[in-house]
């Protein structure tokens, strides 16, 4: 299990190859990558606005905690074999890559569904910030969605 | 006790960290941030939605009625936005 919490870009590729390895009981690897939008909604949620820049923050020892817990949650709900999470932190801009998730198995299910109770309780359990700056005027803190407390409530 | 502030929370406290002892009276994390609000007007606009900060306690989220129980740190930051 693989949990890395880091400024550089990941190679999806890599951390494919490097999970795998040389296994050859895995039937299904799913990915999942967030990317930076180049566009954000402004603070009454009317308008999309240019974003130039996107700054992430975390509480280190904190984070990896608590994707640890989520991981190996994650690992006592799904016949998972294996899994990696990668978070971005620092100056990122649009486009670039900010977390990756992988989940082997044998079957696809249980890949593909571990990989999405990873993500949904990354974004609302694991302690990280963005801040965005817009084309024009001050950088924003990014406010938390409803709609990712409730993705919770399926699991 | 160390506290940690993070994000907005960070920036209207004006500090990352910092070191503190607390009064024999403060049990709470409820208690902690009326103590934190009574030490200047950078706490108070800090903590204006308290509703809305979260808390931690050596690390793991925590609601504010939580006892602190000889804790180590405390940390407060809002609604997370990674992923």
């Amino acid at each position: 299990m693989t949990i890395r919490v880091q400024n550089e870009n990941f190679s999806i590729e890599e951390e494919i190859n490097a999970i795998k390895a040389d296994r050859k009981d895995i039937g299904a690897i799913v990915t999942f990558t967030g990317t930076v939008r180049d566009m954000a909604k402004s603070a009454d949620m009317s308008k999309a606005i240019p974003i130039t820049k996107m700054h992430l923050e975390h509480y280190p020892g904190m984070t990896e905690k608590q994707l640890s817990e989520i991981q190996a949650e994650a690992h006592s709900r799904w016949p998972i074999i294996d899994s990696t999470i990668i978070h971005r932190v620092g100056d990122l801009f649009p486009g670039d890559n900010i977390v990756l998730v992988i989940t082997l198995s044998a079957h696809r299910h249980a890949a593909f569904e571990a990989a999405e109770f990873l993500m949904d309780f990354l974004k609302s359990k694991a302690p990280f910030w963005k801040k965005e700056q817009p084309e024009e005027g001050e950088a924003n803190w990014v406010d938390a969605r409803e709609s990712d407390s409730e993705a919770l409530s399926r699991w | 006790m160390k506290l940690l502030y993070f994000a907005w929370v960070r920036e209207k406290i004006g500090k990352s960290e910092e070191t503190v002892e607390l009064p024999a009276s403060v049990s709470t994390i409820e208690e902690l941030i009326t103590w934190l609000e009574s030490r200047g007007p950078e706490f108070q606009a800090a903590f204006e939605n308290k509703d809305t900060i979260n808390a931690a306690i050596d690390q793991a989220h925590v609601p504010h009625q939580t006892a602190l129980n000889g804790a180590s740190e405390v940390a407060f930051f809002p609604p997370v936005t990674g992923g």
